[in-house]
């Protein structure tokens, strides 16, 4: 919620600056005093978990650039190098590489929170886009980050990927294969191909701290949502952000960070392929390509059609349906908590995901082919067909009149300790 | 001054001399813009280099029937296989109208030729067949090259990544891939040299 300033400046050089460049302010009023909603749960500290996350990538990205040799010939022995050579190299590399899938695991939550909760409803459809755009963003940048390793689940996934567009052929012949050779400077993947994807690798991260930015001021207008999905009404529903968001924000982020060690230093490659450890060979095709976990369900999407055009159709409107999900959800109230019937659909939707997820690292044969098309037919109707109708048509739960009545509702219902209660 | 543009703007009578200005210098910014565009865009394409790659000479006199190599030409490798007689035959006796894709897709005939034996070997060289060895499905490289390897139902090429078939002629059997395998353009120095490109 845009509140009004409550910032005085006590030391001469704060009133000094404050009427020069006013960030003592800005932070005070967005970060200090900012009122939260008081009954938010450890769902909402994802937003500072991906902050920190995408901080974490640019911080070790730029360092391994220093290393990193962005050519046909060098880039599979400078990545090595790194491994063995480089001063902490290894750490750098590995924080890196799981870096993104935690990335990814992190903007998951985030994204299936906000769905759960309603958080893309009016009026927070802008704030909603802009989320969806970084997820878009992060995509692109993984893609292209997976591609500069230049082994041969790299390189593959890039021919695969990028022979996607030649799809185009068949809506307007020659169209696709002029574009792909665009993109690849060449006839072929090579090391013109590299380099750009590790120009872009290096520009987008960027981009995306530029949403990020836009992301939080259109947060900071309507102010958070929250698990009842009803409005703040009064002072009793909010509780400033510092210092009760700052400690359990920080306190998420600590454990979020515990994990991400465990994975960068027991188990470094649970998460990527072996295959990666090939150097990149144009003559031979490994025998299965996989692309990284956090892409496996929008990989089976793309194969369970059996048309090349309308798989890539699937494949993007699969994330790009997202941004119409303000306008498809034709509920009235935001919170899942209060829809009995939509709950259920709710997390078949999540379960299709990991469904997906798993058929999309599996060959497409068989049984496994048609399940895909089934939880892909599941996936699209869930947005198509449960969004715009259930939230015509279900009986909704009471909603609470305030976010403190829900609160205080929830504490008759099943008897908790008053104790707990108050420490939020 | 600004209530003169305003009303400029506002009325509704014919174009002014300012109105030609702005439409002018907006239109000229816009070419100007486009122009500059372009290079920015159109470094990306395949460079000189790349295209002064364009033909390869291949040297066929070590190759026995029955036996296949593959070459690069513009990174892309190059399926060349001998084909023995049984092959030949078997891609012969299928009719064109029986293939998913009924097109020859060799570069050195028209675009609409039929996807004949005859029109994917090599002009009066029966035995030779030349291909892009690129999937035509997402780009993965066939198997059926080396000894050994699974050349799938039709004892042509296998590709590993989506089950896609090819037939001794190239041509799509079974699977995602919508074409048969691209013939380059090439064309017979010797009788034992070919130049591609």
């Amino acid at each position: 919620m845009a509140h009004k300033s409550t910032y005085v400046p006590t030391s001469s050089f704060g009133k000094w600056i404050d009427a020069r460049l006013p960030i003592p302010r800005l932070v005070y009023d967005q970060f200090g005093v900012f009122p939260m909603p008081r009954n938010l749960n450890y769902l909402w500290t994802f937003g500072g978990i991906l902050t920190f996350m995408l901080a974490a990538q640019i911080a070790t990205g730029i360092v391994l650039a220093m290393h990193y040799v962005p050519t046909a010939e060098g880039a599979f022995d400078s990545v090595e190098h790194i491994m063995r050579d480089v001063n902490w190299g290894w750490l750098l590399r590995y924080s890196h590489a799981v870096g993104a899938s935690l990335f990814f695991l992190a903007a998951f939550i985030h994204t299936l929170r906000g769905l759960y909760y309603g958080s893309y409803k009016e009026p927070r459809e802008v704030l909603w886009i802009l989320g969806v755009l970084i997820l878009l963003l992060m995509v692109a940048t993984a893609f292209m980050g997976y591609s500069l390793v230049w082994g041969q689940m790299s390189f593959w996934a890039v021919t695969v990927i990028t022979n996607l567009f030649s799809s185009l052929d068949s809506v307007v012949p020659g169209l696709g294969t002029k574009l792909v050779e665009w993109i690849w400077g060449g006839f072929s993947v090579g090391g013109p191909t590299l380099n750009r994807l590790y120009a872009l690798h290096y520009l987008l991260p960027f981009v995306i701290a530029g949403v990020v930015v836009l992301h939080i001021w259109a947060l900071h207008i309507p102010g958070s949502n929250n698990p009842a999905g009803v409005e703040v009404k009064s002072s009793r529903d909010v509780v400033p952000f510092h210092p009760y968001y700052t400690i359990k924000d920080g306190f998420a982020m600590v454990l979020f960070i515990l994990l991400f060690a465990v994975l960068v230093f027991y188990a470094p490659n649970l998460l990527g392929h072996s295959d990666n450890y090939i150097p990149a060979n144009p003559l031979v095709t490994p025998p299965h390509i996989v692309p990284e976990w956090y892409f496996l369900p929008f990989y089976a999407i793309l194969r369970a059609i059996p048309s090349k055009l309308f798989g890539v159709i699937a494949l993007v409107a699969s994330i790009g349906i997202l941004f119409f999900v303000p306008w498809l959800d034709t509920s009235k109230v935001r919170s899942t908590a209060y829809r009995p019937v939509y709950r259920w659909f709710f997390w078949a939707f999540v379960l299709t995901c990991f469904a997906l997820g798993y058929l999309g690292s599996q060959a497409p044969e068989g049984w496994y082919l048609i399940l895909g098309r089934v939880f892909t037919f599941y996936y699209f109707a869930f947005f198509l067909v449960v969004m715009p109708v259930l939230g015509r048509i279900e009986k909704l739960r009471a909603l609470p009149d305030s976010i403190a009545d829900s609160m205080s509702r929830g504490k008759k219902r099943t008897a908790k300790p008053a104790k707990q209660l108050e420490a939020v | 001054m600004a209530e003169t543009i305003q009303d400029t703007m506002n009325s509704d009578d014919e174009p002014t001399r300012r109105d030609v200005i702005l439409v002018a210098a907006a239109g000229f910014a816009a070419v100007g813009a486009a122009a500059a565009l372009w290079p920015l865009l159109d470094q990306m394409n395949p460079d000189q280099s790349a295209l002064s790659l364009a033909t390869t000479d291949v040297d066929l006199s070590h190759i026995d029937v029955g036996q296949a190599i593959t070459v690069m030409w513009r990174g892309k490798p190059i399926f060349i296989r001998r084909r023995a007689d049984d092959e030949i035959a078997a891609a012969k006796s299928v009719p064109v109208d029986d293939l998913p894709d009924p097109y020859a897709r060799n570069a050195n005939l028209p675009d609409d030729a039929p996807a004949s034996d005859e029109n994917r070997a090599g002009k009066d060289r029966e035995p030779w067949l030349v291909m892009i060895g690129i999937c035509t499905h997402l780009g993965c490289i066939p198997k059926g090259q080396a000894v050994g390897d699974n050349r799938g139902e039709f004892g042509g090429w296998f590709c590993p990544c989506h089950g896609s078939q090819y037939d001794t002629a190239g041509r799509i059997r079974l699977g995602p891939a919508p074409q048969n395998l691209a013939i380059p353009p090439y064309n017979f120095v010797s009788d034992t040299k070919i130049k591609i490109g």
